[in-house]
């Protein structure tokens, strides 16, 4: 059986260099690969493109690598929770990308199925659709769209195998199992690592075939952004 | 008197028919679930990833890998089920989801709809809300009636950047309940409890169209 597991973190992520395009999963905190990210502060890399939904708090998950200016460019649908994410885009430090939040999702999951490119209704005539082409389709506009891929995808499950294959938990499977598909190699850190064959294959979400790299991460905070209580 | 967040939330819960899957936004539309009929059912969708959000945990409850679009902890319902983003937008793109709430800045005469952005101020990206008014049937706007510095936030056209194109069918404030007309202009369905046609017209910077008799919302 192929055994794609890697010791830790900082194994995981060490042939990462500077200039590569990054996606990483989760939603605002929920399901963020926190041990890959604490792994690039101690490497210092930079120049980093980062495709992911939100870009952290200032102080956990992509704020981190923000704040230490190792981001050169976002591509996200909703960076409001981060002041320093704010304050370098309105200053031109950092360069974003906003897309509607499907046409995100879809565009990464088009890179990993082989489609090139797609029509979507979102963002016809908005900013959103500038320099896009508009297509009517039975009596409807809709904006083309093109696949997003990564040099690295940087995945969260709650369990894995050492064969890479991955069940996520809640609503922190968001985002991670298409950019397990869109990246050149993904890197999958795991709450709870297991021999191959001990998951049940009819519970799998993610298939092993998507994933290069896979370790038990240590230390998880989960930190909750808006803790709710009734 | 104007309604209160709490007032908006009631009137549009009145809208909703049992059976009916929705998108709630954040905000005064996440304040509707609390206020739906006893005999109503029906299952609330969240953008990241679940149909069957529950009410907010108790302390022993709560979970961080559970959240819902405005990153609050949540509980599910039974008979929930969970997916990823992809298809999230998917069944919303695909139209599967009956009814979509969400707030604006602004909206148009024409059904035109501003929540995203201010060009120099806020810049906080539009997360889900250009895939859902995009393909939506059913949108219901929540908002106040006039912005914090006094001016109308229903417009001839929308100043801000848009959101989306002649989508909105409903607009309730907290002064009136209005919808979209086809020919374009805002029709005036209901007033709240106290508030004067007169009120809402100087309320309202866009074409108001009026019937003789607007009857007071029932709260």
């Amino acid at each position: 059986m192929i055994n794609k597991v890697v010791e830790n973190a900082g194994a995981a992520v060490r042939d990462i260099k500077d200039y590569s395009t990054l996606m990483l999963g989760g939603f605002g905190l929920c399901g963020i690969p926190e041990n890959c990210i604490t792994a690039l502060l101690s490497t210092g890399v930079k120049n980093l493109t980062c495709i992911s939904n939100n870009a952290g708090v200032d102080d956990f998950g992509i704020g981190l690598l923000l704040k230490t200016r190792q981001v050169v460019k976002m591509i996200s649908s909703y960076v409001g929770e981060n002041r320093e994410f704010e304050r370098q885009l309105l200053s031109g430090e950092l360069q974003v990308e906003l897309l509607p939040q499907g046409t995100l999702a879809e565009r990464i999951r088009a890179g990993g199925a082989g489609i090139p490119a797609f029509f979507t209704p979102a963002g016809v005539g908005t900013e959103v659709g500038n320099g896009k082409e508009v297509r009517t389709i039975d009596g409807k506009e809709y904006l083309l769209e093109s696949w997003l891929k990564a040099d690295f995808s940087l995945i969260k499950a709650w369990k894995g195998d050492t064969a890479g294959n991955l069940i996520f938990k809640g609503t922190a499977r968001n985002f991670n199992p298409m950019m397990a598909t869109a990246g050149k190699v993904t890197i999958a850190e795991v709450e709870e690592l297991v021999p191959s064959g001990t998951l049940d294959p009819n519970h799998i979400h993610t298939p092993g075939i998507y994933v290069q790299r896979i370790f038990q991460g240590t230390n998880y905070e989960k930190r909750i952004e808006q803790y709710t209580t009734r | 008197m104007a309604l209160d967040k709490i007032g908006i939330a009631k009137r549009i819960a009145q809208e909703i028919q049992t059976g009916w899957y929705i998108n709630l936004g954040i905000g005064i539309p996440t304040l509707v679930a609390n206020y739906l009929p006893q005999n109503i059912e029906v299952v609330l969708q969240s953008e990241n990833g679940l149909l069957g959000i529950g009410p907010f945990p108790l302390e022993k409850e709560v979970d961080p890998d559970l959240i819902n679009a405005g990153k609050q902890t949540i509980t599910m319902l039974q008979g929930s089920s969970l997916f990823d983003s992809a298809e999230s937008f998917g069944m919303i793109r695909g139209g599967h989801v009956d009814l979509t709430i969400l707030g604006a800045m602004e909206v148009s005469e024409t059904g035109d709809i501003a929540n995203w952005k201010i060009p120099g101020k806020m810049v906080k990206g539009m997360g889900g809300a250009m895939d859902l008014v995009a393909s939506a049937d059913n949108i219901i706007v929540a908002m106040q009636h006039v912005s914090r510095s006094g001016n109308s936030k229903l417009l001839k056209q929308c100043s801000l950047p848009i959101t989306g194109l002649n989508c909105v069918k409903k607009i309730i404030t907290d002064l009136a309940v209005l919808e979209i007309a086809s020919e374009g202009g805002f029709r005036l369905l209901e007033r709240a409890p106290g508030i004067s046609v007169e009120e809402i017209e100087q309320a309202t910077s866009g074409k108001l169209i009026i019937a003789n008799d607007i009857p007071e919302m029932i709260i």
